[in-house]
């Protein structure tokens, strides 16, 4: 698999999660998702950012063009060293939050992607990787 | 910061959301909509979100929370122009907006919430007419 060049947000206000949404449209316009993929994969990147904001305490996200020869498609890195998710399943639980959000951020992530990984340790941060796909 | 205008045409508050909204332009609309609500009696809300490319899950709780200051301070609120994709990311999303009225577009939305309100003006006016039958002696 090959990746073009990455491009690179520090997240750390509310205008940087604006900033994200922006970036992954226009990637996401630049590989040819159709409108409603590039509409979900927008909506996961914007919650997303807001928990690196608002739970890892600001962070990063890359965005990088792919290709695994077949397709291309999107990858989009988002990493913080906040204090990391003690219990992985239950944060994956739909309406589950400890922040007075609505628990559907991650969970619902999840499903407007092909891929989703998660790397977290407490104390440490946390780093998701999301990736979509032309059909 | 940005901030969304409130419009009052008539007996309704139109808001119409032309800019990708950081959240706390988002909050600070649900603060003036309140404001204004109380401060012009109006028994309507539009909110307009044809020119949004998203819905994620913070505008969609804002829009239910603004729904349901509005609900206590006698005011129905519509949101309209939902573009298809935004409804498809949004039901997949987990998010189904309850307790929020939609429509199509501005005219129908303002269709709606005549009716609601000759519903409810109607109902009180049947009311009305009905007591003196039952209390009279």
């Amino acid at each position: 698999m090959t990746g073009g060049a990455a491009e690179r947000v520090a997240v750390a206000t509310d205008q940087d999660v604006v900033r994200v949404r922006q970036l992954v449209r226009t990637v996401a316009v630049a590989v040819k998702l159709s409108l409603v993929d590039q509409t979900k994969l927008v909506t996961a990147a914007s919650e997303l950012a807001r928990n690196t904001l608002v739970y890892g305490g600001g962070g990063t996200v890359e965005v990088t063009r792919v290709d695994n020869g077949r397709r291309s498609g999107i990858r989009i890195v988002f990493a913080d060293k906040g204090p990391g998710i003690p219990d992985l399943d239950l944060a994956l639980t739909d309406g589950y939050t400890t922040g007075g959000g609505l628990g559907l951020g991650l969970s619902g992530a999840r499903r407007l992607v092909d891929e989703f990984d998660i790397e977290t340790a407490v104390g440490e941060g946390t780093t998701i990787s999301v990736t979509k796909w032309c059909r | 910061m940005e901030r969304v205008p409130v419009l009052k045409i008539g007996d309704i508050l139109l808001v119409s959301i032309q800019i990708d909204m950081e959240d706390q332009v988002a909050l600070q609309l649900q603060e003036d909509l309140a404001d204004r609500i109380v401060a012009t009696g109006c028994h309507g809300v539009i909110i307009d979100i044809s020119a949004l490319d998203i819905v994620d899950s913070f505008v969609g709780r804002t829009l239910a929370t603004i729904a349901s200051i509005s609900r206590v301070l006698d005011a129905e609120t519509v949101v309209v122009g939902m573009r298809p994709a935004v409804a498809i990311t949004l039901v997949e999303l987990g998010l189904s907006l309850p307790g929020i009225r939609t429509a199509l577009n501005v005219d129908l939305g303002m269709e709606l919430l005549a009716a609601a309100r000759a519903e409810a003006e109607g109902g009180a006016g049947h009311e009305d007419t009905d007591e003196p039958a039952v209390t009279a002696p």
